[in-house]
């Protein structure tokens, strides 16, 4: 009980929601797998050294798009840069991308859906024309005219331009969470055991907080371990129209974009950078589940 | 209900202007002189670049000139490209294509997405259950114009299957390959809303009452699990078609498709701004249109919710 | 969805006697190179229906307002110029003019014009037709994109000024100071013969009016624009049917066409398209009939020579041309010639061009001036345009060197990004700096800030002549007040060579330009890159269409199988 997540104060709560969640993920081969996977990655985001030697802007025209072999194992890009270099070096915009963005429209997403949910009345009309306002506009459209209104140019820092990115696709993502959360907050508000709560005389602090969030998160960790994958592929997308990162950031998403017009030459080209983008959507996915399951007090 | 739609499309007032002055805003705001560019190698012509300043309001602080968009739109008036196009009847022509375009891929979503969440809800764990799982997961790991490349070079190029474009002819066979192309991402989320949803249901109380009632096991499936199931399900679709009707950009573009998000697109490359933001005030009323219709549906769905 | 090409981009502030006109005093049209085929079409008539890509047009389909590619290929099928530029050659001759005659000055020029010319809506092509549109395009308040062609930049027709307009201190055009409604130097002298009086000598106008902006129009268009708009109406092999917007613009041949060659397919589909790929996609497929320009995942490896095997070409573009610029007036930091020099020497254009266009597919430039051209000379730029590690080394070991990272401008669209990011590696490999493409999504904005002398490192600057003569070369981009001088190159060595060229004819003209070509690589202020080829494909439907000398089809040219 010692390792719990939740810390020293959950400590006191026997078998907290928290706590039984966590003894259970230990004990899932799925979350451990996936852990393991998004570790790897992480490292790779982080000390892109540890995994290769090879620096990923030192390229040789001459060997431009050279299939794998024994010098270099994802074979060159179009630029004759190292593949394998890029690909680690790749983690860090394109995870970074994916995570930022998920975290923000998941937490403002589930705040804004949540409160309107609850509450309903007045408030839900207000917040839910506010969020259909962001989410009457396409995704991607709107990223793009986010994007071509404030382009990133040579001087942006990396960290802006990601960072812009983030945003472009925030601002318009939360709102499918929002809509989600406040559909399923609906649904639970009206449901036995929270009807019960209430009927006992707890807050509605209270009850949003211990019956209707855990009850009505696991759609929400669906759709974000989902839409963090579709976030990653959204940057490439981004990247392939030309208003996305932008070289000399190194993305996955570039390297991708760049691959597609050479499908049919050097396949290599497009298979690592986009094996690494579905591994890490797969496991992104793998480790949602795994806690979904794990926080979902129904299945126990 | 009368009075439930009714308000509906009063809320409907803020949020189109709230939308639409955004655009307007983003679009009008673009860095630089709008008119850069559109003359080659050379600055415009003073005196264009001074007509179409007038005859777009730009010189006017921006409520302004918005608020003079605005009193056209509500005439019926778009508007009229830098081609001296009606903006209003580029987009009725552009708009059927796409609308037909979005259904092509709502129908594979739901013939494909749904069947295959049911079966991999049903059987949780099953091999037909991984599959599922697995293949929504490769298809939403590729990059939209990776899967429209590879399969516009297979089946459209090489093997001649299906016609490599789409071009002046929409019709629905031309339309079945960017349909599937642009249903790919979507179909992944139908599929696990639905797989999740119907696994959630099955163990609700609801259902196990009616087991226990004595209940056929189809009948509980095929009624109460379905229809409690299909409410997250047809909240996405109906949301998914509205994204779709603006979203298509990029298969719109593979498969030359003479729709909306490629319209749009154009309009932000060569700065047509008046075009984009009428392109997207129709998108944002086509969409919250669809959604009124959503929430009358999810109320029929599920009779917890009523409308009254 | 990328790309965004303009048409031609200048008419050079000329002043000069460099071109001979081919055709002067004859009444042939010089069409008699393009009659290779002779595939028996002329006796039948124009037959069968051909697709072609296009983009689509940005403004209305009126000459003189017509500046892009889309837009310009249709105007170009739907009308003929009173001199027309050779399809192969681009050697003007005459059109729908019987002569041009110059006075000794070439400061006055009497045009008469053929009989038996008529508009798609049967009313005939007059003097008046030609004086009219004119006028309307030069008119300030008619707002025309190709106004400056009849301005000292252009033609330079006298009183144009007090027709164009004034602008003011910032460039801002002043309301109300256009004060005449048409140019003193045009008047009509009877149905079939008027007059063009230049406020300079211009020995180039005969050329000058082969360009687009200078069509004649029918007089309903004055009457009614709205309705000329949605059903435009000139003088040429076709005419317009239909336009769906995004979609195509459908024209058929003109049965009662005056001109030389006649039309030998009945309809042209301009088909448009957002995305080039999809247009490659649709020729491979057999679904397309004619593709101008074969896109990247084409050339990738040279597929497109299998893929379309047996229909394809590849074609030197003569009048085309890539270099990089060094800005020199908003910056010190590229003062230094042998700075430029070494930048130049470590660009591997073979490689590059390899890894960008595949090999091969463009050539490596080493003058200013694209094979082809009159007064081009190979290898003006000498040492310098060859790649050579040691001695860029060497010289860049002399210089102050880059400050920070090299950056190269450009728009990333259009394939653009693919050759920058190739050319950074070069450099980088070659004189150990780091190196960037600095890029904008777009031609427009990225012309934005060069028209706004904002960039202060080297840029992408292209080149699309508007007639193939080394002084349509020279002039508008080097010279100092040089109308797409974008980078403020100032020589005055160069600009009094060029001034003396264009009072010379023939040879002699052609050696002071060789001359001042010469400046260009002690001065290396300007990096020849490459000399664009066209690579285009079409279907098993037609016979091989040529394609003009500026690299676009030549709608004339156009059958089909039988």
């Amino acid at each position: 009980m010692s390792r719990r997540r939740g810390g020293g104060h959950a400590a006191a709560v026997p078998r907290s929601l928290a706590g039984d969640a966590w003894r259970d993920l230990r004990r899932s081969p799925l979350f451990v797998g996936s852990a393991a996977i998004i570790l790897v990655l992480v490292a790779m985001a982080a000390v892109p050294g540890l995994f290769t030697n090879a620096d990923p802007r030192a390229c040789d025209l001459a060997y431009s798009r050279q299939p794998p072999s024994g010098d270099a194992w994802f074979g060159y890009d179009l630029q004759g840069c190292d593949m394998y270099a890029r690909t680690i070096y790749g983690a860090r915009a394109s995870i970074l991308v994916g995570v930022l963005t998920t975290v923000v429209i998941a937490v403002v997403g589930s705040v804004v859906g949540m409160f309107a949910g609850y509450h309903g009345g007045r408030v839900d009309a207000l917040l839910s024309r506010f969020t259909d306002m962001f989410f009457a506009v396409p995704m991607l459209l709107g990223a793009i005219i986010v994007l071509a209104t404030f382009p990133s140019t040579i001087d942006t820092p990396s960290w802006q331009t990601i960072g812009k990115v983030v945003l472009a696709l925030g601002v318009l993502g939360w709102t499918t969470v929002a809509r989600l959360m406040r559909s399923t907050v609906i649904q639970v508000k009206q449901s036995d055991y929270v009807q019960a709560a209430r009927g006992l005389g707890a807050g509605s602090r209270r009850v949003l907080l211990r019956h209707v969030l855990p009850n009505a998160v696991a759609p929400v960790v669906v759709y974000s371990t989902i839409i963090l994958g579709v976030f990653v592929v959204l940057e490439a997308t981004l990247s392939f129209l030309g208003i996305g990162l932008q070289a000399p950031v190194i993305s996955w998403g570039i390297a991708i974009s760049d691959a597609r017009a050479y499908i049919r030459q050097s396949p290599h080209m497009l298979l690592f950078p986009g094996a690494f983008l579905s591994v890490t959507v797969l496991a992104f996915i793998m480790l949602g589940d795994a806690v979904r399951d794990a926080f979902d007090p129904r299945l126990r | 209900m009368g009075r439930y739609v009714a308000r509906r499309l009063l809320q409907m007032i803020p949020v189109v202007i709230g939308t639409t002055f955004i655009i307007y805003a983003l679009v009008w705001a673009l860095p630089g002189d709008p008119f850069a560019g559109r003359c080659g190698a050379r600055p415009c012509p003073a005196a264009y670049v001074a007509d179409m300043t007038a005859k777009y309001n730009l010189d006017d602080p921006l409520p302004l000139a918005y608020i003079q968009y605005l009193g056209n739109l509500l005439r019926g008036d778009f508007g009229e490209t830098f081609q001296g196009l009606s903006v209003g009847e580029e987009l009725l022509r552009a708009y059927p294509t796409t609308v037909k375009l979005a259904l092509v891929a709502i129908a594979f979503e739901i013939i494909i997405g749904i069947g295959a969440g049911i079966l991999a809800g049903l059987r949780r764990g099953s091999f037909i259950d991984n599959l599922v799982l697995v293949s929504t997961l490769v298809v939403v790991s590729i990059p939209v114009f990776v899967i429209g490349s590879v399969l516009q070079l297979f089946l459209g190029m090489r093997w001649g299957i299906f016609p490599a474009t789409v071009g002046g002819d929409a019709s629905l066979y031309n339309l079945i390959l960017p349909g599937f192309v642009l249903a790919s991402l979507s179909l992944a989320y139908v599929a696990r809303l639905t797989r999740t949803s119907l696994a959630e249901n099955r163990r609700a109380d609801y259902v196990r009452t009616a087991v226990a009632k004595g209940l056929p096991q189809r009948r509980v499936i095929g009624i109460h699990t379905m229809r409690n199931s299909l409410i997250p399900v047809v909240t996405f679709i109906g949301a998914d078609f509205g994204a779709l009707l603006g979203g298509a950009i990029v298969t719109e573009g593979i498969f030359n498709v003479p729709g909306v998000g490629n319209l749009i697109f154009r309009s932000i490359t060569t700065r047509d701004g008046v075009m984009v933001t009428g392109a997207v005030t129709v998108l944002v009323l086509v969409f919250l249109l669809v959604n009124l219709l959503v929430d009358l549906i999810y109320g029929w769905l599920d009779p917890r919710i009523s409308h009254g | 969805m990328r790309g965004s090409t303009r048409r031609g981009a200048v008419v050079a502030a000329a002043v000069g006697l460099t071109l001979v006109l081919a055709a002067c005093g004859g009444d042939d049209d010089g069409g008699d190179d393009s009659g290779s085929g002779g595939d028996g079409g002329s006796s039948e008539g124009p037959t069968g229906s051909v697709s072609i890509n296009s983009t689509q047009p940005e403004n209305p389909l009126i000459p003189t307002t017509t500046n892009e590619v889309g837009g310009g290929n249709i105007v170009d099928a739907m009308w003929t110029g009173l001199v027309s530029y050779d399809s192969a050659t681009g050697e003007p001759g005459l059109a729908v003019a019987e002569s041009i005659e110059p006075n000794e000055d070439f400061t006055q020029f009497t045009i008469t014009i053929k009989d038996g010319w008529t508009f798609h809506d049967g009313s005939p092509v007059t003097a008046q037709s030609f004086v009219d549109a004119w006028n309307f395009g030069a008119y300030g308040p008619n707002a025309q994109l190709n106004q400056y062609f009849f301005g000292p930049d252009g033609a330079n027709i006298a009183g144009y000024d007090a027709v164009a307009g004034q602008t003011d201190d910032t460039g801002a055009f002043v309301e109300g100071s256009a004060t005449a409604e048409t140019m003193s130097g045009l008047e009509v002298v009877d149905e079939s013969t008027f007059t063009v009086t230049l406020g300079s000598p211009n020995s180039l106008f005969e050329t000058i009016i082969g360009y687009s902006a200078f069509y004649p129009m029918p007089e309903s268009f004055f009457t009614d624009q709205a309705a000329f708009i949605e059903h435009p109406v000139g003088n040429g092999p076709f005419e317009f049917v239909e336009e769906v917007p995004n979609t195509s613009i459908n024209l058929t041949a003109f049965a009662d066409y005056a001109g030389d060659p006649k039309p030998q397919v009945e309809n042209i589909e301009y088909r448009v398209y957002a995305d080039l790929d999809a247009a490659y996609a649709d020729v491979v497929a057999n679904q397309l009939d004619i593709l101008d320009k074969i896109p990247p995942v084409g050339l990738a490896g040279d597929v497109w020579k299998t893929d379309l095997e047996g229909r394809s070409a590849s074609e030197p573009l003569t009048t085309r041309f890539t270099s990089m610029t060094f800005p020199l007036t908003n910056t010190e930091a590229w003062a230094d010639p042998n700075l430029r020099k070494a930048i130049s020497l470590a660009i591997d254009r073979e490689a590059v061009i390899a890894a960008a266009y595949g090999p091969g597919n463009y050539v490596p430039a080493n003058s200013w001036v694209p094979p082809g051209n009159d007064g081009y000379v190979e290898g003006t730029c000498g040492e310098w345009c060859e790649f050579d590690a040691t001695k860029a080394q060497e010289l860049y070991a002399q210089t102050a060197g880059v400050q920070g990272t090299l950056l190269i401008s450009s728009n990333s669209d259009g394939g653009h990004r693919e050759w920058v990011e190739a050319a950074c590696t070069s450099i980088r490999e070659t004189l150990g700096i780091d190196c960037q493409g600095d890029y904008d999504p777009d031609f427009g904005s990225f012309r934005a800030r060069v028209n706004a002398n904002e960039i202060t490192n080297p840029f992408r600057t292209g080149w699309v002549a508007d007639y193939p003569s080394i002084q349509n070369f020279l002039a508008p981009l080097y010279t100092s007040n040089g109308s797409a001088n974008d980078g403020g190159y100032s020589n005055p060595q160069f600009d009094e060579l060029i001034r003396q060229a264009a009072g010379l004819e023939g040879q002699e003209a052609l050696d002071l330009y060789n001359q001042a070509e010469s400046l260009l690589s002690e001065d290396m202020a300007i990096i020849p890159l490459w000399y664009d080829n066209g690579q285009r494909g079409w279907s098993t439907n037609v016979n091989e269409p040529q394609f003009t000398w500026k690299g676009y089809v030549d709608p004339l040219s156009i059958s089909v199988q039988n």
